[in-house]
């Protein structure tokens, strides 16, 4: 049994270990948002936080999530209106979608480090996400308008 | 529960997203497995905004395509699959412009497969094309009856009726659209004559076609975790399956299976060999999981033997050389274009330049890896799956199954990536039969990425051989162009090849882009199909299709004569872009024909200064330009990249595309944008980021490991410009595409004078040029 809060409430699972937390997240308690895409960790669709910080959900067993406080892309916002969901849509980003739940993690996760992102910095941090559509020109501004909305800048509008 | 509940109840989905993950807390912290349901009833599909529902009793539809509710809601049926197009949205503005909708009251329905439909399939960047004239009649039919109506119940005649944003007006009188249809009983139907008559709106009176202020339906789910795709269907009871894939993709026989270690497996069931009677998965076993990491485990520890089939040794050089072997022989293949003359130019010519180019071959890697959840309820089998191409896998599920087509339903999902991947259904077949082989209990099929890759149905490897004939004055008499590749047309969809100039079937997707529309006196286009490549695995349509790799042929060798004759390699195109004769273009297709290709590249000089512009050392532009996917069909684009050559490493940096596309009216501003920056970067990651190679059979790459698409550091600028006009839509999805790799092998020559003239583009290849030159 491993017990971790995920989105604010406790959960507690029976699966094996060495389970990948990823498959956890979407087949035991139900959250489809996290998506599977390489497996390996190098595509970044599967990123949820773990404390806080951006982990690729397919290659983290569950044993390593006792205890833990998970946010996935359904825990964020209570009604969706995180700063980069909002930036997201204004900018009009997705395409197939697939990846975005995994761009909007990492790019959350961005923010905290880097409140004023440069293109430098973004395409270090979001180099692990893979868009198979290439919205990367989107994703790049939409992250920057996240950016400015949440410090109020002028130009939010 | 769930997904139905989060589209019929509340306007507010993310609160029932809450409710269900409590749920799910309250459940797993009992230790019970239980499902929570996203398949839907057939009644419950797909529709966005994600807060309405199908219109109640009561609603007027006039037309298949769309109804009319007592309360005002609009729904649209959407045939075509969402994958990232925002198709939805495009298509109901056509008809919502046309109706006089008030767009707030407009909603898409993704609908399930049935026969009324039609041709259910979407690439080719065909959707907009396809449905503008039908939507627009249809919308046109609708605005007519509803202001019918309305005149009835304002007392007054349909032509003192106006009628804009959901409200017909008579004097000081007006009616609503959901009034009308809750107070009156509009009931007139048109045939489809009738329809065709109807008078239209003309470009002036638009206004949702064009305007870029409209927001895609379906892009707010996909920023909150609510969108669903195939690969989130769960249905009640269901086990999970992963199959082990045989090791060539076709002719592999099991011979031994030995579960010992599978059982090891926590959660593992069993294992089943599939039997197909459609033929198309052959030697594949399915192992079958309580949950899916458990199938995953297992399939790995499953140990079985094949004897496998004849292409177990072939490399993608066997293929590529049997290309060569197919050209160089004069018989065979199917001429596409085959002037009178063009051995007469050849043999009189005063200079004949020849070329080949090659380009290997690329897998989809579309993120959501392939996958179908099936089942058998009251004799239909039902199978939930991402797809593009219905109306084309139906048939052959049915064969599968052995059962009539009509005892098929495929429901639709949002598609995590298509590219033309999931035009072939091929991964919803070992789904069903494992299903069939259970007595039809649930079965959801997952492909990890390595299955997927291994069993792709990738873009074929291929060889262009380029002939052109000169006159003493250097002006060009002939030209000869002839491609060889694997057919995914033919193999897949032989009733939809066309027929060439003998009458001979051949597949417009492995050659066209070679029939160009430059002036290039006698002309022959000839397509082989690579018999050796369809043997070894099952071609595939990739976005783009061909136009993405015999550009790569046409538009490095035009650069390669231009720059042999001294000429500015733009100008070189405009002079051969005169539009006489077949390149004139005709109605409603390709209105103005080779000359609109000629004002994209004008406009694209313009945009870049081009020839004026001083580049740093080693830095440079290359230009080129195409029509888009089909003569048929032409979206004129051009495009300049600029590059940087790394002399010591050979790296080659894209710094910025500038494109400028005319794709008659433009319905979607700045879905068209989107379309045509992704198009464009898969161009620039097929040049210099990824490719495969055929080794023992199959794919050798089996995860981004090794297989290196475009991140978005490698992204460089962009300055995408659509040129206005009211001329047809024609399509966006892929012409991006098509522009990019050539612009690229021409920007290296321009920058350090290597000629490339194999795709992708490596470091060491450009190394190897500079080293030569």
């Amino acid at each position: 049994m491993t017990t971790f809060r995920l989105n604010g409430r406790d959960v507690t699972v029976d699966v094996p270990d060495d389970t990948p937390l990823l498959w956890v997240i979407r087949d035991e308690v139900g959250l489809t948002g996290t998506k599977f895409g390489c497996g390996i960790g190098m595509c970044g669709a599967c990123t949820i936080h773990i404390g806080g910080r951006a982990t690729r959900s397919c290659v983290t067993p569950v044993s390593a999530a006792e205890g833990a406080d998970i946010t996935t892309i359904e825990g964020i916002d209570p009604e969706g209106n995180h700063p980069v969901q909002q930036a997201w849509r204004e900018i009009q980003v997705p395409q197939c979608g697939y990846c975005q739940s995994g761009q909007i993690m990492q790019a959350v996760s961005l923010l905290k480090d880097y409140p004023s992102p440069t293109d430098e910095e973004i395409d270090a941090v979001m180099a692990g996400s893979l868009c198979r559509c290439m919205t990367y020109i989107r994703i790049r501004e939409a992250i920057k308008k996240a950016a400015a909305n949440a410090r109020g800048d002028a130009s939010n509008g | 529960m769930g997904r139905l509940n989060r589209f019929r109840l509340g306007k507010d989905g993310r609160r029932e997203q809450t409710s269900l993950s409590r749920r799910g807390f309250l459940v797993t912290s009992l230790g019970a497995g239980v499902m929570f349901g996203f398949a839907r009833p057939a009644a419950a599909n797909q529709i966005f905004p994600l807060d309405r529902a199908l219109p109640g009793d009561g609603a007027f539809e006039p037309t298949i395509w769309c109804s009319i509710a007592p309360d005002g809601e609009i729904t649209v049926n959407i045939i075509r699959a969402e994958m990232g197009q925002h198709i939805g949205t495009a298509l109901a503005r056509i008809i919502a412009d046309e109706m006089e909708a008030d767009w707030s009251k407009v909603r898409i329905n993704y609908v399930d497969t049935d026969p009324k439909w039609g041709l259910m399939v979407t690439g080719g960047s065909w959707s907009v094309w396809m449905t503008w004239d039908v939507f627009r009649q249809a919308g046109a039919a609708t605005r007519t009856a509803l202001v019918e109506e309305a005149a009835r119940l304002l007392g007054t005649t349909p032509d003192r009726c106006t009628v804009a944003n959901g409200i017909v007006s008579a004097g000081t009188k007006q009616i609503s659209f959901g009034d009308i249809v809750a107070k009156g009983h509009p009931s007139h139907s048109f045939t489809p004559e009738e329809m065709a008559k109807l008078p239209l709106k003309p470009a002036s009176e638009r206004r949702l076609i064009g305007n870029a202020e409209i927001k895609a339906l379906d892009i707010p789910a996909k920023t909150n975790g609510t969108a669903i795709y195939g690969i989130d269907v769960k249905v009640e009871g269901m086990v999970y399956a992963r199959p082990k894939m045989p090791p060539t993709r076709y002719g592999s026989k099991v011979r031994s299976v030995d579960d010992t270690d599978a059982k090891k497996i926590k959660g593992y069931e069993r294992y089943l060999i599939i039997e197909d009677p459609s033929e198309v998965v052959q030697g594949w076993v399915v192992v079958l999981a309580r949950t899916y990491s458990a199938a995953i485990r297992a399939a790995d520890a499953l140990k079985v033997e094949w004897t496998p089939g004849e292409t177990i040794h072939t490399s993608e050089a066997d293929i590529q050389d049997r290309g060569r072997e197919l050209i160089k022989n004069r018989d065979g293949g199917v001429y596409i274009f085959n002037d009178d003359g063009v051995d007469q130019a050849f043999s009189s010519a005063h200079t004949v330049m020849e070329q080949e180019y090659t380009c290997a071959s690329v897998l989809h890697y579309q993120l959501e890896p392939t996958n179908a959840v099936a089942f058998e309820k009251d004799g239909v089998y039902e199978i939930h799956a991402g797809n593009q191409w219905q109306s084309l896998i139906l048939p052959t599920l049915a064969k599968a199954l052995q059962v009539p087509e009509s005892k098929v339903i495929l429901r639709s999902y949002l598609l995590g990536g298509g590219f033309g991947r999931r035009l072939n259904g091929d991964y919803m077949i070992p789904a069903a039969l494992a299903s069939k082989a259970l007595g039809g209990k649930p079965v959801k099929l997952i492909l990890t990425r390595s299955d997927d890759m291994q069993f792709d149905s990738f873009r074929s490897p291929s060889v262009q051989r380029v002939r052109m004939a000169f006159d003493g004055s250097d002006r060009i008499t002939g030209m000869d162009y002839q491609a060889a590749a694997g057919w995914p047309t033919g193999v897949m969809a032989q009733a939809f090849m066309e027929k060439g100039v003998d009458g001979k079937p051949y597949d417009q997707f492995a050659i066209a882009g070679g029939d160009h529309w430059y002036e290039v006196g006698a002309f022959r286009v000839r397509a082989l199909r690579n018999d050796l490549a369809e043997k070894t695995f099952r071609p595939g349509w990739l976005r783009s299709v061909s136009p993405g790799w015999t550009s790569w042929g046409i538009e490095c060798f035009l650069d390669e004569v231009a720059h042999r004759q001294k000429k500015d390699p733009a100008q070189f195109r405009l002079d051969l872009l005169t539009a006489q004769g077949r390149n004139k273009g005709e109605a409603p297709d390709s209105v103005g024909g080779a000359l609109r290709q000629a004002a994209v590249v004008r406009r694209l000089m313009e945009k870049v200064n081009w020839g004026k512009t001083t580049l740093p050392k080693d830095t440079a532009f290359g230009l080129a330009t195409t029509a888009g996917q089909e003569r048929g069909m032409p979206t004129w684009i051009g495009c300049v990249a600029q590059v940087h050559v790394d002399r010591s490493t050979g790296v080659v940096t894209c710094q910025k595309l500038t494109i400028v596309v005319d794709a008659g009216t433009v319905v979607d501003p700045d879905g068209a944008k989107a379309q045509t920056e992704g198009a464009a970067l898969w161009g620039l990651s097929m040049v210099l980021f990824e490719n495969t190679e055929i080794v023992n059979g199959m794919p050798v790459d089996r995860n981004l490991n090794t297989y290196t698409p475009l991140r978005i550091a490698d992204t460089p600028e962009m300055d995408i410009e659509f040129l206005p006009s009211t001329e047809k839509p024609m399509g966006l999805g892929e012409p991006g595409t098509t522009v990019v790799g050539p612009a690229i092998g021409n920007a290296i020559f321009n920058a350090v004078g290597v000629r490339l003239r194999h795709m992708p583009v490596r470091p060491a290849d450009v190394l190897r040029g500079l080293q030569g030159s």
